[in-house]
């Protein structure tokens, strides 16, 4: 890994001095990124930082709400789509956006709709109650094979050819690259997937799986808790794990799911990549669903239950639960609550509500950085051909995600998603410095990443748009998931709940969802409103 | 003499040298695969050849200047024509590897000539230690110069071919400019510039017809002569003559030959009609050409014919390319025609109306833009347009050559909860070819009403329809699981079956 200190893109000089020799050699050759269009999307700055600047108190009447959902992320549209569900409507949502999503929101252009963050959901299995719910409802759930695993249209999943791998100069197929591998580093991915097999299907004494999702599904059993203590750099120290490919395969794996590196990853997140998604196949190749506008798609349909009540531009500014009710103020209102759930990210949190004190500097998160570009055709690249998940083996991003990947069109336009987590331990910093930074240093830089498997690429790249996440996800670190301060915080405060996948340390689909229908489950339960449970409370 | 432009000399020797070898390796990796080992077989050759160069240097004796500009020019020559040599050997089956080393060695030795000739000349000029320092620190320098503009500018801009050609033009220069610079140390030079301009005329002529050149390697690569050649957006389409006909290829496939063609459409499209002789809307999906349009309006009961082709350049051929329109009998011409182009799948993805035959004839899944249309989803949707009775017919590869890929195709069918009933053909130009006729109810084998088909066919006949449903034990069933867009294994089988075979 070649990580500047800072993590930010240079201006490749060399490269620059060198497109000048070619103007002054060839009379052409001048790269052409200067007529790429672009600017910075993405969230409101402005809006996120009254939060600092302490704006004004809400003004009118205070108005009761009988419940109210704060975030329109996953969990509180999920929290939303399971009171309505149970047959319950007298709900608000706030969120300070323009748009609901959160982390899984998307754009749109000309070309495509496509995602600024979250992209798939892997198929999930029967226990994941909430999940297969809500396929079901979007007519993608056709029931399940003898091992418990949903059965998804053909249609729905990510088709094939579904990832490559850009290594020495050319693409192949699949992320774990065997050609040019030696016989060790064989011997050890073959060893390497036998232990996450194994762990995959670990379960405690009452039957728990050590690793599944959601997080309340996972045995607290003291030995797979003792993962939580080291990193995932350590364990595979510690087995003896040290081909160059492996430790490669650990360090993307964290960088994926997580945006950390694998030395700062606890050994359990680091193994519940790899397992916990076993568990749910029990084959090795893992199945997605994915659309266009990549979970989005599944936003939207959350959404679809809390039509008329979602509240967007709205900034929450303070909670304070007092004996028997909730108040709020929303920049879209002072609010007087029998019950609320608050889905908002902790870092928020902090600043809104009183006696958190304790758990500051706990959740850490990785800033990241998506770009989209959109492209008048179909760049050339050797070797393996295009898609859907194309990952560059030396590289500080991820590679990108082909958004057209599903579609039957005649159209040779396309939109790609790219994504770069900002690894850097010192995260503070680095978001600073993300913050400063310019558009210009984004496209030069994802010009400058995808070029090398894309010699072509300035010959279809039109626009590049970029999304700065300055607090992407939570890190889950050694001694997250055991740390106490975590615990209490998803802990209710009278009648405020909690549903955020901070709480977790795994930022995915299936946790946020779960997160929102527990806290809404809550909710219905101290109303005495009947429903059956879907998240196993 | 002015030791400024001996530098620049010493530069572009360098860089034109390693130029080549980037040349050769580029071209044996992107021509042989495996770009390790092809690159570093060439390095190590290349080196080893220009340590014989230094070596044999010892061996020129007088006249040392005008020895430098004849190995230029030589250089120049081999390392520019170099690409061209290689493309033409490759060709040419078990000679391009000993003509890839031949190169290889003999432009490393020239070039291994030329730094040791340039220092000995210098000798006079500088005192010993000054001399080895700025010439090899020059030669370093010409190096990394060729070595990021090759990536970065020539192949880019230039191509393999005309980058190895400019960097002989460029030699063909030094040596040129040579007779100048060295002129009080040459006696006559007229006859070594006419020599150094006729190899730049040679090289310019190289360049210019560069093109061309590339365009003939195709007729290489067909074995016939090349008569039509045109890239799309979705193909690369090419039609080749010989003297039994014309054959029509696309990505290098060939999709059918005139002399026997009759055979391949006949089998195509009139089981599907004995099987519902009735049949008045009938859709197509692939065969641009025209041909299987032609045979199916044979049929005077067809009242529609609607023709989904992606390319539209395909079907234009196919009304205005001559030796095609009268292949294919003006079909496309035809006022029950309808032409579509698009995506097939997408195409089916909204419900088109109900269609009585469905002819589905795509080139082979060879890669997954194909192979998406031979999955079960595609079957689904396309039985979605489909009548209650109707019947589709598949050009499903070859039972024999491609038999897992075959049958994968059947298992396919079925799992989109339809009947299959397979059945073949033999085409000289093909071999064994094979096809899989479908519907929601029982199939049973067609047979023709009162033992006749329609008239006007070259092949088929009712005895002969009822043998292409009998595959012989090498075409059998073997154990295979269907075909999806999420996993396409029939990519992956028809790869191996044709792999295996070679
Ligand atoms: C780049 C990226 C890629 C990802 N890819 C995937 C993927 O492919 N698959 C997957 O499963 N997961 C992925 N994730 C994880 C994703 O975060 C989760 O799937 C999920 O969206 C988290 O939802 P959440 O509701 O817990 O949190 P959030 O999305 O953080 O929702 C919190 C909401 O609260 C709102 N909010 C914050 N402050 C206030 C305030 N003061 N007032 C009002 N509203 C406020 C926010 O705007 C936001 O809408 C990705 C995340 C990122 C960043």
């Amino acid at each position: 890994m070649s990580s500047t200190d800072s993590g930010f893109p240079r201006r490749t000089l060399l490269a620059g001095g060198l497109s000048a020799a070619g103007a002054w050699w060839l009379g052409s050759g001048c790269r052409r990124t200067p007529s790429i269009t672009g600017s910075f999307a993405g969230p409101d700055m402005s809006r996120g930082h009254q939060l600092l600047d302490g704006a004004p108190p809400t003004a009118g009447p205070e108005r009761d709400v009988p419940v109210a959902i704060l975030g329109g992320g996953i969990a509180g549209l999920s929290a939303a789509w399971r009171l309505a569900r149970a047959g319950f409507h007298d709900f608000e949502l706030h969120e300070l956006e323009s748009r609901i999503g959160g982390t899984s929101v998307s754009g749109s252009n000309a070309i495509s709709a496509y995602p600024w963050g979250a992209h798939y959901l892997p198929v999930p299995v029967r226990e994941q109650r909430a999940v297969c719910e809500l396929l079901e409802e979007l007519g993608l759930l056709q029931g399940f094979d003898a091992r418990g695993r949903a059965l998804i249209p053909e249609t729905a999943l990510v088709r094939a050819p579904q990832s490559r791998l850009f290594y020495m100069g050319s693409w192949s197929e699949g992320l774990y690259c065997i050609d040019g591998a030696s016989r060790e580093d064989l011997v050890q991915w073959e060893r390497f997937e036998q232990r996450m097999r194994e762990f995959a299907e670990r379960r405690d004494e009452q039957g728990r799986p050590w690793f599944a999702l959601p997080l309340a599904r996972c045995s607290p059993d003291a030995r797979a808790l003792e993962l939580d203590r080291i990193s995932f750099a350590q364990w595979l120290a510690g087995e003896g794990f040290d081909s160059p490919r492996l430790l490669w395969m650990a360090e993307y794996a964290c960088r994926d799911d997580y945006g950390c590196s694998h030395r700062e990853t606890s050994a359990w997140a680091g193994i519940f990549y790899f397992a916990s998604r076993e568990a749910s196949s029990g084959a090795s190749d893992s199945e997605f669903l994915t659309w266009p506008e990549g979970n989005a798609f599944l936003a939207e349909a959350l959404a679809r239950h809390a039509q008329g009540r979602i509240r967007t531009g709205a900034l929450i500014r303070r909670i304070e639960p007092r004996d028997g009710i909730v108040r709020v103020e929303s920049s879209a209102g002072a609010l007087r609550c029998e019950q609320a759930i608050c889905a908002l990210p902790r870092f928020v949190l902090q600043r809104v509500l009183d006696g958190l004190e304790a758990e500051r500097g706990r959740f850490r998160y990785s800033p990241w950085v998506t770009a989209n570009l959109s492209l008048s055709g179909t760049p050339a690249s050797r070797g393996a051909s295009l898609a859907w998940d194309n990952v560059l083996h030396e590289s500080e991003s991820l590679g990108y995600v082909v958004a057209t990947h599903q579609s039957d069109r005649t159209d040779p336009r396309s939109v790609w998603t790219w994504y770069r987590p900002l690894v850097q331990s010192d995260v503070a910093a680095t978001r600073q410095a993300l913050l400063r930074s310019r558009w210009e240093d984004w496209r030069d830089e994802v010009m400058r990443d995808l070029s090398r498997a894309h010699p072509d690429l300035d010959r279809h790249v039109q626009q590049i748009d970029v999304w700065r996440w300055a607090h992407a996800m939570v890190r889950p670190e050694p001694g997250f998931r055991t740390d106490p301060v975590r615990q209490v915080a998803a802990q209710p405060r009278g009648r405020l709940y909690f549903a955020h996948t901070d709480l977790s340390g795994l930022s995915l689909f299936e946790e946020a969802q779960w997160q929102g229908v527990r806290a809404a489950e809550s909710v219905l339960s101290a109303r005495g409103i009947p429903f059956e449970s879907w998240s196993g409370i | 003499m002015r030791l400024g432009l001996v530098y620049l000399t010493v530069i572009i020797i360098a860089a034109c040298g390693l130029g080549y070898e980037l040349v050769a390796g580029a071209l044996s990796s992107y021509l042989l695969g495996d770009s390790v080992t092809q690159f570093s077989l060439t390095i190590g050759l290349y080196l080893f050849a220009m340590g014989i160069g230094a070596w044999l240097s010892r061996y020129v004796q007088r006249n040392l200047v005008s020895r430098f500009v004849d190995i230029e020019l030589a250089v120049a020559l081999a390392g520019g024509t170099s690409a061209m040599v290689l493309h033409l050997a490759h060709g040419r089956g078990i000679w391009f590897r000993p003509v890839l080393y031949g190169e290889i060695v003999l432009i490393g030795t020239l070039v291994g000539l030329e730094i040791p000739l340039l220092m000995r000349i210098l000798k006079d000029e500088l005192d010993f230690r000054e001399l080895v320092a700025q010439v090899l620190s020059l030669d370093y320098v010409g190096a990394l110069v060729v070595s990021l503009s090759f990536p970065l500018l020539f192949v880019p801009n230039l191509g393999v071919v005309k980058s190895a050609i400019a960097f002989g033009l460029v030699n063909a220069a030094v040596g040129l400019w040579s007779t100048w610079i060295f002129a009080q140390r040459l006696g006559a030079v007229g006859w070594l510039r006419a020599k150094s301009l006729a190899v730049i005329g040679v090289l310019a002529a190289c360049l210019w017809g560069a093109d061309a050149f590339t365009g003939r390697l195709e007729g290489l690569m067909y074995g016939d002569e090349v008569v039509l050649a045109k890239s799309t957006p979705y193909q690369r389409i090419v039609v080749t003559s010989n003297e039994r006909g014309f054959q029509l290829y696309l990505n290098g496939a060939l999709q059918f030959a005139s002399a026997d063609e009759y055979r391949y459409h006949e089998a195509l499209v009139h089981p599907a009609f004995v099987a519902r002789p009735q049949a008045r809307r009938v859709l197509v999906l692939g065969g641009g050409d025209g041909l299987a349009v032609r045979e199916i309006l044979k049929h005077p009961q067809v009242e529609r014919v609607t023709l989904v082709d992606i390319d539209p350049e395909m079907t234009r051929l196919a009304r205005e390319y001559e030796p095609l329109v009268t292949l294919n009998a003006r079909a496309l011409h035809d006022p029950r025609v309808e032409l579509v182009h698009e995506d097939a799948l997408g195409w089916l993805a909204t419900r088109r109306g109900l269609h009585d035959i469905a002819i589905v004839d795509f080139p082979d899944p060879s890669h997954y833009a194909i192979g998406k249309l031979y999955t079960a989803a595609f079957y689904q949707r396309l039985t979605e347009n489909l009548a209650p009775d109707g019947v589709m017919a598949i050009q499903s590869t070859s039972p024999l050559f491609a038999r897992r890929a075959f049958w994968c195709i059947v298992r396919t069918v079925e799992s989109a909860q339809l009947t299959a009933l397979p059945y073949h053909v033999f085409l000289p130009s093909f071999g064994e070819w094979g096809f899989v006729l479908a519907a929601r109810q029982q199939l049973s084998v067609p047979k023709a009403a009162n033992g006749e088909l329609i008239s006007g066919l070259r092949y088929l006949d009712g005895p002969t329809l009822s043998a292409l449903f009998h595959l012989g034990p090498d075409m059998q069933p073997v154990p295979v699981e269907p075909n999806r867009l999420d996993e396409q294994r029939l990519v992956r089988y028809y790869e191996e079956d044709w792999r295996e075979l070679d």
